[in-house]
């Protein structure tokens, strides 16, 4: 199917310059201003968010020149259309993540929508006061607020795996974090701050070997690498669109099918319900019955174009390219005197976190922002992880499927000029 | 590459970013506060000692942060020595207008120690970064927090 949708691809390299041409934003200047030149864009905050090809805004606007009406509940041919779009994206997020059926997706608002599902629904009916979930030092707050509120509310405690100074998870405290009060593992696939990807098919095979079930935050490894959820025997797991090139406003939950049938809803209205009464009310089967209201019908739509992308340029050769960005940007950034990279994991999705001697990574951001330069800095939503490590924040390059080792250069300069500017 | 950048990085700042004025925490002190940056992580702490008489007798600040906002609590520290509690909610005015609205905009503090509003302008290009109005800015609402007895403060619960 990919190779009939671009006969070209076969088997040829990536041709990065090729893909580059699918996103516009790619040409604009920055920094333009009276009587001065403005800088190219060089993006290296794919890790907070993704900018978008051509065919999802395509997708988009056609969506609501065309074929737009509410899902779910029309009979005209508007509503048919739309739910028909709308819904082939369950169909595309299944195959993406390998799932076995289109009822094992729901759709969210995004990522930190998800946990909150999770921990809302299967962890309000199926936790109580002295069992405790599993989480690690390396989670976005994504992946820990929902638990605390949870703990706040019912009394569950949470056990926190460590880290290594090279960014690995320490997998032996995890085995041995294992014990029967456990009853949920929530691990992110891939760090956000330092590029790490944990061995999430061991991590579920540790819990599943002792009845626990295992999340996994798949917001930074989906877009980085191939996701399949049985091969590495996920109960849950989660990602977010606008990272993975598709729009904001839509999120994914995969859920096990006889774990979801077995889930209460969490928010209640419209399209998650069968029957209703004053005196009692009948819930829709999984997924719909965790999708109240007006779903996101654009964003949706919008998502499903993002998948047909990334499956046509295929994440194999998207991890391929990125993998190769790492090495070289790894090699040329560790070249810089007084540069510290945090995260050295052997297994790392393309995200480089650093610091620098003597410069505030929120001065880094503002200088290399000058060079055309997008790099987040911060905490990163990850505030325990910068404790670890001993630092109040660092800069983040994330590379996408569209950088190039060009804009690596260019990103070493410009920390060179930093340099510079305040040595 | 950097060239309109001096604008905001004079001299003067990187030299107290560098080099931060009545920096650590002292002996003795009677009010302080910690503020908080949640979004890029900076941290402060503000030592006042305040007089019987309402005068900054001597602050101090530690913590960790990028160039502006230290270069801008150490400034704040050599300006507010011997300044009265009125005259440092008024010069916090005056700088949180410097940092925020167009010379048209900004209000009427009064008459201020002009040696201070000189000092201060070095600070002004942080207008142009709104990004970074938070970090020229922290200080100050950490020495407003702690001269009201207040223990805390935070970028994102505070109006700045
Ligand atoms: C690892 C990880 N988890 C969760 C999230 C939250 O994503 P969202 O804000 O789209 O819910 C992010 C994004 O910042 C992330 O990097």
């Amino acid at each position: 199917m990919a190779d009939l949708l671009n006969p070209t691809l076969g088997n040829a390299p990536y041709d990065v310059m090729r893909v580059r041409q699918d996103f516009p934003i790619l040409t604009r200047l920055v920094h333009e201003k009276k009587g001065r030149a403005g800088k190219p864009l060089i993006y290296l905050d794919n890790g907070a968010s993704a900018q978008k090809p051509r065919a999802v805004i395509d997708a988009m606007s056609h969506l609501l020149e065309n074929d737009y009406a509410n899902v779910h509940r029309g009979v005209h041919f508007l509503s048919q259309r739309s739910t028909d779009l709308y819904e082939a994206t369950r169909d595309k997020v299944a195959a993406f993540l390998n799932a076995p059926s289109r009822e094992n997706i729901v759709f969210t608002r995004n990522a930190t929508e998800a946990f909150n599902l999770l921990a809302n629904s299967w962890g309000g009916r199926f936790l109580s006061a002295g069992d405790a979930v599993v989480i690690s030092w390396m989670e976005h707050h994504a992946n820990i607020v929902p638990w605390q509120l949870l703990r706040d509310r019912i009394g569950i405690n949470i056990k926190v795996v460590p880290v290594l100074d090279d960014g690995s998870l320490d997998m032996d405290a995890y085995e041995a974090m294992l014990t029967p009060e456990v009853k949920l593992v929530s691990i992110t696939h891939a760090s956000n701050v330092l590029g790490t990807v944990n061995p999430a098919a061991r991590i579920a095979r540790l819990a599943h070997a002792k009845g626990i079930l295992v999340a996994f935050d798949g917001s930074q490894a989906a877009v980085h690498q191939p996701v399949d959820v049985q091969a590495i025997d996920a109960d849950f797991y989660i990602f977010t669109g606008h990272k993975l090139y598709g729009p904001t406003g839509i999120g994914v939950f995969y859920g096990r099918k006889e774990l979801l049938d077995k889930m209460p809803p969490w928010q209640g209205g419209g399209d998650m319900i069968s029957t209703v009464s004053f005196e009692n009310t009948t819930y829709r089967e999984a997924p719909y019955r965790f999708e109240a209201g007006t779903p996101a019908i654009v964003e949706g739509v919008g998502l499903g174009a993002a998948i047909d992308y990334v499956s046509t340029l295929g994440m194999s050769a998207i991890q391929a390219h990125e993998q190769r960005l790492l090495a070289y940007a790894t090699h040329r950034l560790s070249e810089v005197e007084g540069l510290r990279i945090i995260g050295t994991a052997p297994d790392k999705a393309a995200i480089i976190s650093f610091t620098m001697d003597g410069i505030h990574p929120h001065d880094i951001g503002t200088l290399l922002d000058r060079g055309g330069v997008a790099v987040r800095v911060g905490r990163h939503c990850a505030e325990p992880l910068m404790d670890r490590f001993g630092v109040g924040a660092t800069a983040r390059a994330s590379f996408g499927l569209y950088n190039t080792e060009a804009e690596v250069d260019a990103l070493v300069d410009a920390v060179q000029a930093c340099k510079a500017f305040f040595g | 590459m950097f060239d309109d950048l001096r604008d905001l990085y004079q001299e003067v700042i990187l030299d107290h970013g560098k080099n931060p004025r009545n920096f650590g925490k002292p002996a003795a002190f009677n009010r302080t506060a910690r503020g908080d940056n949640p979004m890029c992580g900076d941290k402060i702490a503000i030592y006042l000692t305040v007089g019987d008489d309402g005068t900054i007798q001597d602050l101090h600040f530690d913590g960790r942060g990028c160039a502006i906002s230290q270069a801008s609590a150490s400034l704040m520290t050599e300006i507010l020595r011997g300044k009265s509690m009125k005259e440092a909610e008024a010069l916090f005015g005056y700088f949180h207008d410097m940092c925020t609205k167009d010379e048209d905009d900004q209000g009427d503090h009064g008459t201020l120690d002009e040696d201070a509003t000189d000092k201060l302008a070095v600070m002004s290009g942080v207008r142009e970064f709104p990004m970074r109005v938070k970090c020229a800015t922290l200080a100050w609402h950490t020495m407003n927090a702690a001269l009201h007895g207040e223990a805390t403060t935070s970028t994102e619960n505070a109006s700045f």
